[in-house]
């Protein structure tokens, strides 16, 4: 008994206990500050000022937006399949927060000399980080496809059809532009590979070791698979409202509508942080390790907020994807690149080691 | 009490037998071929208990066949059972009965 | 005190049997594919219970994240009503227990029975039923040499059967060739 005692109460523990929270919520708080980020990009794109009357500068916003969700009724339609109706955001959700959980953020660290010895900061240290996010994220596919079979309606159950259709299309040449990563990184583990990616030049000005240059082709099929996977614009036609009412989440309102909303701005998030760990190299540029750790994970934000504005870039200012010209670009145009990226890739690492 | 190889092949008996009476009882086409993705799943137990109990990879190898071959199967299975309701519009068993005798 | 690994496979063990059981007897086939996805996410419990995390990743990757997709699509497709109530489209399903299906349960059974044979004569014979070796650390690296120097044919033969099996799933499931 007093092993177990000793073991819970211990700092390292602790420490770890507290680090899964602040990840969970630091992840909600991102989807409440990627909803005003993107009503705000989307008005400056457009000419206009957005939400600015709650709050200085609209601040308040994402608050008077929760507020109004958990405010609002809950319906059902009758013929819905109750146990499914509700599952479905519940998987959604869940698998959006739970491919979080082996994404490391920052260098390790003993918290300014408080822990006896250094912990990752990172949910779970597995060495098979990479494909535990991609298996997840395989997962989120049943939460779309149950909500437009549960809610027992024409427009939910073709968009729900379509956009796991284009999920699994995508989800091909996701794992391939990974593929390319890993072989460049030598191994399953995203802290290696981060670390594989520290070299840099003219004395920490220029990244040199980001597996950006060798692998851009791989960077650029994994981000257009990424928007893909989270049904983002320019391919949203499932969920568009001008062609499908709201695809999927049609009939769901109040905090099921929320779950669905906050899914998908998770979603976002991990394919961002997975792509800034993987090609950009994680927590080492620009600002130096040197000057603590609390500088790696601002490095790491940085990028993974310059990847979150460019999602929110491209949603309002490119024309949205008919949905045959999405799935012809996915199987005849996207899996080809993949595939010769990862031969490529494979070929350079051989040739120049 | 300690784990040995013959809790894990206790377990897949009983996942293989769950498997097989599913194949004998259901009456619906679909079903039966989630039952024998039961049966299948039930041996890959048997294989990966086994690799770790001799120290050998190679059951996570084998694992990794016929994962794929189970894949290849319920596609086609799949397709068949697509194929045969758009001919009878039934998915029960009992109605396919143009080969007997 | 019982070691974490015995808990975690009978609390695995468990989930899994109990969710095999629930795909056997529940009637609508759309909870029968729900309650099989629940018992592969257990069935990955227990494989990294043994040490093999590629094969638990694999398996939720390929099992529970593609071939499940792929019947939750047919069951949608052709709308599978419940198996007890007269369907729509033809005669009326037979239900579970009529007639002769009670002696088919009995198979099931004589199955058991004779695993259990085996198994015990498996154990007797054989290894000593010692806790499972755990010297070696079995990688992704280990399994892909494996994969693709000692197994290479079969690795070739797999990638040109699931080639077949897409062009006769189209082929099979066409209105008109």
């Amino acid at each position: 008994m007093q092993p177990i005692i000793d073991f819970i109460t211990s700092p390292i523990t602790i420490a770890y206990i507290v680090l899964i929270h602040v990840v969970f919520f630091a992840l909600q708080g991102a989807a409440a500050v990627l909803v005003l980020a993107e009503r705000k990009v989307a008005a400056f794109s457009q000419q206009r000022l957005g939400p600015y009357r709650v709050g200085w500068w609209g601040i308040l916003q994402p608050i008077a937006d929760i507020v109004k969700l958990l405010f609002k009724e809950e319906l059902r339609p009758k013929a819905a399949d109750f146990w499914l109706f509700y599952l479905a955001p519940v998987i959604s959700a869940t698998t959006a927060f739970a491919a979080f959980v082996v994404i490391p953020f920052g260098p390790p660290t003993d918290l300014f000399g408080l822990l006896p010895k250094p912990i990752n900061l990172q949910g779970m240290d597995v060495n098979v980080a990479v494909l535990i996010v991609f298996a997840i994220t395989s997962m989120g596919v049943y939460g779309i496809v149950l909500a437009g079979w549960a809610s027992n309606s024409k427009y939910s159950l073709l968009g729900g059809l379509r956009s796991s259709a284009q999920m699994l299309s995508y989800e091909l040449s996701y794992g391939l532009a990974l593929a390319s990563a890993i072989v460049l990184g030598n191994s399953l583990s995203l802290r290696t590979i981060v670390d594989a990616q520290q070299s840099t030049a003219l004395g920490g000005v220029l990244p040199t070791g980001w597996f950006l240059w060798p692998a851009f082709l791989g960077f650029v099929i994994y981000m257009i698979a990424g928007v893909a996977e989270t049904n983002r614009a320019p391919f949203d036609f499932p969920e568009a409202e001008q062609e499908l009412v709201a695809g999927y989440h049609t009939e769901y309102s109040s905090m099921s509508f929320a779950l669905f909303f906050l899914a998908e701005y998770i979603n976002m998030v991990t394919v961002s942080a997975v792509a800034t760990n993987l090609f950009l190299g994680g927590w080492h540029w620009p600002f130096p390790l040197a000057w603590g750790w609390g500088f790696g994970v601002l490095n790491w934000l940085l990028k993974v907020s310059f990847l979150l504005f460019f999602y929110i870039w491209m949603r309002w200012t490119l024309p949205r994807y008919r949905y045959d010209q999405l799935m012809t670009f996915g199987w005849k145009w996207l899996l080809p690149a993949a595939v010769v990226n990862v031969i490529l890739v494979a070929a350079g690492v051989i040739y120049f080691s | 009490m300690e784990l040995t190889l013959t809790h894990y092949l206790a377990l897949s008996a009983v996942l293989f037998s769950i498997g097989t009476a599913g194949v004998f009882l259901r009456r619906n086409l679909i079903t039966v071929l989630l039952s024998i993705e039961i049966m299948l799943n039930a041996v890959n137990l048997t294989f990966v208990a086994a690799g770790r109990h001799f120290g050998s990879v190679d059951g996570q190898v084998i694992v990794f066949f016929v994962m794929t071959v189970a894949a290849a199967e319920a596609a086609v299975g799949l397709a068949l059972v697509i194929s045969l309701f758009r001919h009878k519009e039934s998915l029960s068993p009992d109605v396919f009965t143009s080969l007997k005798w | 005190m019982i070691p974490l690994e015995t808990i975690l496979f009978y609390l695995f063990g468990a989930a899994t049997v109990a969710s095999s059981l629930a795909v056997v007897t529940q009637r609508n086939p759309m909870h029968s594919v729900l309650f099989l996805i629940a018992s592969f996410a257990a069935l990955a419990g227990l494989y990294i219970n043994l040490d093999s995390p590629f094969t638990a990743v694999t398996q939720i990757i390929v099992y529970a994240g593609a071939i499940m997709v792929l019947f939750l699509f047919v069951v949608m497709l052709l709308n599978a009503p419940r198996e007890d109530v007269p369907s729509p489209y033809g005669p009326a399903y037979v239900t579970l227990t009529t007639g002769p299906r009670k002696a088919f349960a009995l198979l099931s059974v004589v199955l058991l029975v004779e695993l259990a044979l085996a198994i015990r004569q498996f154990v007797s014979a054989q290894a000593p039923s010692g806790p499972l070796a755990a010297e070696h650390v079995s990688s992704v690296r280990q399994i892909g040499i494996a994969i693709f120097t000692t197994y290479s044919l079969a690795f070739e033969a797999t990638s040109v059967l699931i080639l077949v099996a897409m062009v006769g799933a189209v082929v099979l499931a066409k209105k008109k060739l």
